[in-house]
């Protein structure tokens, strides 16, 4: 499924924005945030898009 | 290989998080640099990425290849005496708008027009970034910059147009929206066999777009979507509909133009048959 | 077996070039210096070398730069305005400790200056020319043959301390033509060799280094990948602007040369052995300071030439020890007065120091300087 590494991620929000299921979210910390991965439907949005190499899906 | 794989093998250990800013998109143009070299599967020891200065040209020391850090506008130069020294080496150079065509303009045109057998990759954010928000030769007209409190009176370099007139031989753009057709283009600049340009628009947020109103880091991508239009769409425009508008795709490629370091191999044959 | 020739200096370079190894040259038209770039474009693509003229001067530094990294033996050659403009980055192959030979054949300056006619003027640019804390070789010969030899030398010191090494020409000896002999076949001629890691790639820091302080250069392409930069970087090449970091590599790029002197600073003595007064010239200055040395021991002066081939670093032991030595001396250079001022530090006024300055586009007579002699030593 998705995997984050919270280390690398600057909370940006791009992969929120470009979320189509709104799977994610960017929390207090700043930090992307795993909020309804039922709904991820893989299709890969965050992952091309994250500038930080912080979050991949695993297929 | 999937993505996390690739920045595994590419990347220089223990080098990330990187230092660019949250939201910057030099990150999504430096993994499409990275996707680039995993489809060719090039061995990394046969890469040698030569960057000049600025944020985009931090990439180098990321990178697990043969890297240079050079001198402010100065990548062009370095890469062509590491390309003509050793014509073995894929040669990736990195560099910025203000590095690529300010102060290293002119060695830009000149590397297109040796038609040297290298492919820029021009992370086009608009703004000199590392110095904070000054206008470049690729900051559009009436833009603000912390040099243009008033927005630039300067118009802007067409950057595909002027190295294609000055001869390179395959000339691209994609934005970082467009990422995995920005791979895609970086893979066929590398394939070319001669000079290829790939320009990458990408977002600052910070130094760009702040000043100029743009939103957050989603919005500027967003804004690559709809001002970027494939070559074939964008030419079916009026030229009132061009405006604003900018054409993505392989904008230019010229076949059957000798390259710079196969030239040069004629060349010593024919000194040192005339011995 | 060898051949007698009459060379110029800057073709006498060219003939050392080509006998060192070297394979790239980058270079920019500028005269008197031009010369060295004419003749490498014809000669190594003979050997297999390329000659590269580049766009403008920043872009010839630039481009041996990037061919050394590859291993190769590289040069480029300048006279005073190409000088300063590849003066950037000569501070970033010192900072980078890039092995490379910059040929300049010293003109008239500032500016345009009077490209066809001789100076000396470059001799402090030549050290502190790049911004920041930095130490490089400056070779300076005063014949033919010693074109040669000095260009031989060039590579050899800049391999060995992974360093640039200016060879300091002027434009008396760039175009003077002199006989020189020089061997038949260069393929007997010692080879400088850049030092090579020999630990397994994995475990290879970029600037790690021994006792000598110089660290191993493996060529791009062996399998060593490395990460160039002119940022103040730690042992493993990264970026690293800790003041403990800047300090490291600060006093090891000073220490990796300074700790050598014996073996990089060369001075030749002519006359000296009971001198009592000395000449100190260099360079074409120096062709009419043996001379006037003759004509003032024919008078029965004891005076003798010392004459730096080394320029920089500073022959700072050899112009103390001199001090202690004779009872005058007196500086001849081809400018308004650069090395005294150095000459002049080391001494620290134990003796007088007297300069024969020459800047009027012209080099002294030997009778010139026997005057000036004679009136700085009565």
């Amino acid at each position: 499924m998705l995997k984050i590494h919270i280390e690398r991620c600057k909370g940006c929000g791009i992969c929120v924005a470009f979320c189509p299921k709104k799977v994610l979210a960017v929390n207090e910390i700043e930090k992307v945030e795993i909020v309804n991965e039922q709904d991820c439907i893989k299709c890969g949005q965050c992952e091309t898009r994250c500038p930080d190499y912080a979050i991949f899906v695993e297929k | 290989m999937n993505m996390e794989e690739m920045i595994d093998k590419y990347f220089r250990p223990g080098r990330l998080p990187h230092i660019w800013c949250p939201g910057c998109g030099n990150g999504i143009v430096t993994g499409c640099i990275v996707k680039a070299v995993a489809k060719l599967d090039l061995p990394k020891d046969n890469v040698a990425v030569v960057s000049g200065i600025g944020c985009s040209s931090r990439a180098s020391g990321y990178l697990d290849f043969n890297t240079v850090h050079s001198a402010h506008g100065r990548a062009l130069p370095v890469a062509t005496g590491v390309k003509l020294a050793d014509p073995n080496l894929n040669v990736i150079v990195v560099t910025g708008d203000g590095d690529a065509t300010a102060i290293g303009g002119n060695h830009l045109i000149h590397a297109a027009r040796r038609n040297i057998d290298m492919t820029v990759v021009l992370y086009n954010n608009n703004i000199y970034g590392m110095t904070g928000g000054q206008y470049s030769p690729l900051t559009p007209e009436h833009s603000k910059a912390a040099t243009a409190p008033y927005g630039t009176i300067e118009r802007s370099f067409d950057i595909a147009e002027l190295v294609k007139a000055a001869g390179a031989t395959f000339v691209a753009r994609a934005t970082t929206f467009h990422a995995p057709m920005l791979a895609d283009l970086i893979a066929q600049g590398i394939e070319h066999k001669g000079f290829s340009l790939i320009e990458a628009v990408t977002a600052c947020p910070i130094s760009f777009g702040r000043q100029n109103k743009m939103g957050g880091p989603a919005d500027m991508i967003k804004w690559q979507r709809d001002h970027a239009l494939p070559l074939a769409a964008f030419e079916k425009l009026s030229e009132e509909q061009k405006a604003g508008k900018f054409p993505i795709g392989v904008l230019y490629k010229a076949e059957g133009v000798k390259e710079y370091t196969e030239a040069y191999d004629e060349l010593i044959a024919a000194a040192q048959g005339g011995k | 077996m060898s051949k007698i020739l009459l060379l110029q200096g800057n073709q006498a370079v060219v003939e050392g070039a080509i006998a060192a190894g070297v394979k790239f040259f980058g270079g920019y038209p500028i005269t008197p210096s031009t010369e060295v770039a004419e003749s490498l474009a014809e000669k190594l693509p003979k050997v297999g070398g390329k000659f590269i003229q580049m766009e403008d001067e920043i872009a010839s530094m630039g481009a041996i730069i990037g061919a050394s990294l590859t291993g190769k033996k590289v040069m480029t050659a300048t006279s005073g305005p190409g000088f300063s403009l590849k003066q950037e980055l000569i501070g970033y192959a010192c900072m980078a400790e890039i092995p490379l030979v910059i040929v300049n054949v010293q003109r008239v300056g500032p500016s345009t200056g009077q490209p066809t006619s001789p100076s000396q003027g470059d001799i402090m640019q030549a050290r502190w020319g790049t911004h920041g804390d930095h130490w490089l070789i400056a070779l300076t010969p005063a014949s033919v043959p010693e074109c040669f030899d000095l260009t031989l030398r060039a590579y050899a010191l800049s391999e060995k301390y992974r360093v640039p090494v200016i060879l300091l020409m002027d434009e008396v000896i760039g175009h003077m033509r002199e006989k020189i002999e020089l061997p038949d076949n260069y393929d007997e001629i010692p080879q400088a060799e850049r030092k090579l890691p020999t630990c397994p790639p994995e475990e290879f820091k970029a600037y790690a280094t021994d006792e000598s302080l110089v660290p191993a250069m493996p060529p791009f392409g062996s399998g060593y990948r490395w990460h160039v930069t002119g940022l103040v970087h730690d042992e493993t090449g990264f970026p690293k602007g800790t003041p403990a970091a800047t300090l490291a590599a600060t006093n090891r790029q000073h220490d990796k040369l300074y700790n050598n002197l014996d073996d990089i600073v060369e001075v030749e003595n002519y006359e000296m052995d009971d001198a009592e007064y000395a000449i100190v010239a260099f360079g074409g200055a120096a062709r009419a300071a043996y001379e006037a040395v003759d004509m003032a021991r024919a008078k029965g002066m004891k005076v003798g030439l010392v004459r730096p081939i080394t320029i920089w670093p500073f022959a700072e032991k050899q112009m103390k020890a001199l001090a202690g030595k004779v009872k005058h001396i007196m500086v001849h250079e081809l400018n308004y007065g650069q090395y005294v001022l150095e000459v002049e530090r080391a001494v620290a006024g134990k003796v007088p120091v007297t300069l024969f300055a020459k800047y009027d586009n012209e080099p002294a007579s030997p009778a010139e300087v026997f005057a000036k002699m004679e009136e700085a030593f009565k």
